[in-house]
């Protein structure tokens, strides 16, 4: 199965999550991941899907979500004309012995030390999902306490934005 | 879209043709939204006024063009049962919520309009949950109006509550739950535009008490916002040359046709694109009555039950022309051995539906009224550059099996009737102009088969969803949508008995519905694959209505209690006499007891999980498919 990301745009109205939401369960699509948020336009809702399906089965993803009448607009972000990041928020066990070495694996990485106690620390990063694995990989054997990432974010590259036609002159 | 991606064809394929041709332009989004003519009704100009939130409910609806609505008041839609008095829409009150959601469906099928059913909170509304699917497995526009509990005490198991929109959402084409009565004319002006354009479908209206309370500035007509609606209504013109090409090409084609044809009105355009190219044409389950059955080029219903000449022209075919329809597995059987050697033209409304469950090789997306004239264009210019093409050989091995194997059955070895029979004696005496609404099961499929379908919107069923008990409600907004025409409910005693209290609703407001029980006193199509594939190990299936049971219920009492005519007829000397006794009582409801052999089996048959090549015409009886070839 090949992943892909898919970037909609929705209506921001009551229930628009729950209808995506509910069109992959009952068509039983797998969602690796998603992401909701406002954008530039009042009103509009970005979600950023991550599917994983072969190629039939996007199209058939695509359709029925386009077929949502709150959706307004999809668009598949390909790796090599987008940036897609995660973020994640890691709890890491660092007490006097280990605290540089762990600062020095997330300064490694280009990560922030967010909070720090007597025996932890909280790292903030940022980055395509293949990276921050690798993050998690160099942490692991310090104790990770608690993990919380966000969905992947996309956005294409280049001077051009998904809703310039769909609703701005509008 | 940046350097992104271009979007695959199949996004662009469903939003952005006739706009500018890029997915949602904003022209596109201006000109949809400014044509006042998606506001349904005759958009007549109301100055702002001020009223409440259930007034401008039924306001709207009047504006809207609405006569008819099927409903039940309860605690949450009072307010707006309260102004329905004084309104000139014709409100059917029913006895069961599921009974005005199938009566609005069959308003629906029967005018071509969209159906109306209203209803209160909670229970009420759950109770619609099954029309809503059936009207959304068939595709059929319908607008469910639900109460909803007062906004604040939404969330907390107040009396009464339930999430209908919630409920609903995986079977509507959308819904709206609406909290401030300033909302209503609009949202019901979109909640019609959705259900009657693009592929039809049920939406739901959950209105708050408290909003159908407020009072509300009305204006109309309402201004659309639905920036993310565009259906595609013209086909693509490269898609339309490279069919015709196809047609001209083809040695065994078949034009495929679904209900798609009847829901966009395309009967005649079907026909003319018949006679142009003089491809057989099968009708499914769906579209009975689209093309007319005495045609010469009809050559049936395909599926598991279709005839042979159907299920083996599409089979056998190299080019399956398909309008309306959805590769359905009642029709394909097994997917992957289906038509193996067609290429696939799939014309459809809803792109989503091509390539779903077959891949088509022309993909047009569009209103079959545009894409069907388009496509005789097309094909009479490409038979003028390049010849017509002969398809005589086809047509030898179809007409062969059509006369080798029509449809038919054997007497049943109990004495009862049969009843393919009455099903076919009903149809030969009340005539083609007549509307005939089936349960589902066995007498449905008799009823596809056995009724002689000339005209569209004559045959409605629960084809998608096969919800027992459709017919008698079916019937009774049938006729209320078609006062002038005979409408026939045929019914098994197993549906019969799970809707049959709207023969009161029949009654009480001059609905004179004809419903024909087909009384096998069993779940018939259980009882056969019981019989078929268990054993003849009949669970459950037995329901003592029938010859030498205990009658119950007895169905002539029951008509009788309900003020409707109660015939019965257990021999086939009196079979004709009492459908012409049926046909001559209208001044209220008939019932007639049809009671017939619970031994009687549909046939053809396709079993399930086999590929259609395994049609059996009777038990274990596989036609030999080489012969004259």
């Amino acid at each position: 199965m090949t992943r892909h990301t898919l970037s909609v745009l929705v209506e921001d109205k009551p229930g628009v999550l729950t209808r995506v939401a509910s069109m992959f369960a009952r068509r039983a699509f797998n969602i690796n991941s998603l992401a909701v948020g406002p954008t530039e336009i009042n009103g509009v809702s970005r979600m950023t899907v991550v599917v994983d399906a072969d190629g039939e089965l996007i199209e058939q993803v695509t359709k029925q979500l386009n077929k949502l009448v709150n959706v307004i607009k999809i668009v598949e972000l390909v790796s090599e004309n987008s940036v897609q990041r995660d973020h994640i928020l890691v709890k890491v066990r660092a007490d006097a012995a280990t605290r540089l070495q762990v600062t020095q694996a997330a300064d490694l990485f280009r990560a922030s030390i967010i909070d720090v106690s007597t025996d932890s620390l909280i790292i903030e990063a940022t980055g395509h999902p293949d990276k921050l694995a690798a993050l998690l990989n160099v942490l692991e054997p310090f104790g990770i306490r608690e993990i919380v990432q966000s969905g992947t974010l996309a956005i294409g590259r280049g001077s051009r934005s998904m809703s310039d036609r769909a609703l701005r002159a509008s | 879209m940046s350097k992104g991606s271009p979007a695959s064809p199949a996004l662009l394929a469903t939003k952005s043709h006739g706009h500018s041709g890029h997915v949602g332009s904003s022209s596109g989004v201006l000109s949809h939204t400014a044509a006042t003519s998606a506001v349904m009704g005759p958009n007549n100009v109301v100055a702002p006024v001020q009223m409440s939130g259930s007034e401008a409910l039924v306001r709207s609806l009047e504006e809207l063009g609405v006569k008819d609505i099927f409903g039940l008041p309860g605690g949450a839609i009072l307010p707006t049962y309260d102004p329905l008095m004084a309104s000139s829409l014709n409100h059917v009150l029913v006895r069961h919520e599921q009974g005005a959601g199938h009566a609005a469906q069959g308003y629906a099928m029967v005018t071509g309009e969209v159906g109306v059913c209203i209803v209160t909170s909670g229970p009420g509304a759950t109770n619609l949950v099954t029309p809503i699917m059936d009207a959304h497995m068939d595709s059929v526009p319908l607008v469910a109006i639900t109460g909803q509990v007062s906004s604040g005490v939404i969330g907390t198991d107040a009396f009464q509550e339930a999430d209908i929109v919630g409920i609903t959402m995986p079977v509507t084409k959308h819904s709206y739950l609406v909290t401030n009565a300033q909302d209503i004319p609009r949202v019901l002006a979109e909640a019609f535009h959705l259900a009657s354009t693009g592929r039809p479908g049920p939406v739901l209206v959950d209105v708050a008490k408290d909003a159908q309370q407020a009072q509300m500035t009305f204006s109309w007509p309402p201004t659309i916002e639905l920036p993310g609606y565009r259906p595609v209504v013209r086909g693509h013109s490269k898609q339309l040359r490279e069919a015709a090409r196809l047609i001209r090409e083809a040695k065994k084609p078949v034009l495929y046709v679904g209900g798609g044809v009847i829901k966009a009105n395309a009967s005649t355009e079907l026909l003319a694109l018949a006679e142009l190219t003089g491809i057989p044409v099968a009708t499914t389950l769906m579209a009975r009555g689209a093309f007319p059955d005495s045609h010469q080029l009809h050559v049936g219903m395909p599926g598991m039950h279709g005839s042979v000449s159907a299920v083996t022209a599409l089979q056998q075919s190299d080019l399956l022309i398909t309008l309306g329809a959805r590769f359905d597995d009642r029709v394909t059987g097994v997917l992957k051995s289906f038509a193996p050697y067609a290429k696939v033209i799939h014309a459809d409304i809803d792109p989503a539906e091509i390539s779903k469950n077959r891949t088509a090789d022309v993909p047009i997306v569009g209103s079959l009224k545009e894409i069907i004239p388009d496509l005789n264009a097309a094909v009479t210019a490409e038979f003028e550059q390049h010849g017509t093409p002969d398809i005589s050989d086809w047509w030898a091995f179809l007409s062969n099996l059509r006369d080798t194997y029509p449809l038919g059955w054997t007497e049943p070895e109990d004495g009862l009737m049969s009843p393919q029979r009455v099903i076919s004696r009903i149809g030969a005496l009340t005539g083609p102009e007549a509307v005939y609404a089936a349960g589902v099961g066995q007498h449905q499929m008799w009823a596809a088969q056995f009724v002689k379908y000339e005209r569209p919107r004559s045959w409605l069923n629960s084809g998608g969803a096969g919800t027992m008990g459709y017919a008698v409600p079916a019937a009774m907004g049938a006729k209320v949508g078609s006062p002038d025409r005979v409408v026939w409910a045929i019914d098994g005693d197993g549906c019969f008995q799970m809707t049959n209290q709207e023969l009161a609703t029949c009654r009480i407001n001059n609905i004179p519905i004809k419903v024909a029980i087909i009384n096998n006193s069993s779940l018939g199509m259980v009882r056969q694959w019981q019989t078929l594939f268990y054993n003849s190990r009949y669970s459950n299936t037995d329901l003592n209505t029938g010859h030498d049971t205990i009658h119950v219920p007895d169905f002539v009492k029951l008509a009788d209690a309900y003020g409707c005519a109660g015939l019965r007829c257990e021999r086939v000397e009196d079979l004709d006499a009492t459908i012409e006794a049926a046909l001559a009582i209208n001044d209220r409801p008939v019932v007639i007891d049809f009671v017939v052999s619970p031994d009687s089996m549909v046939w053809p048959m396709v079993p399930s999980g086999v590929s259609n090549d395994q049609i059996q015409v009777a038990r274990n009886l596989t036609p030999v498919w080489e012969e004259e070839d």
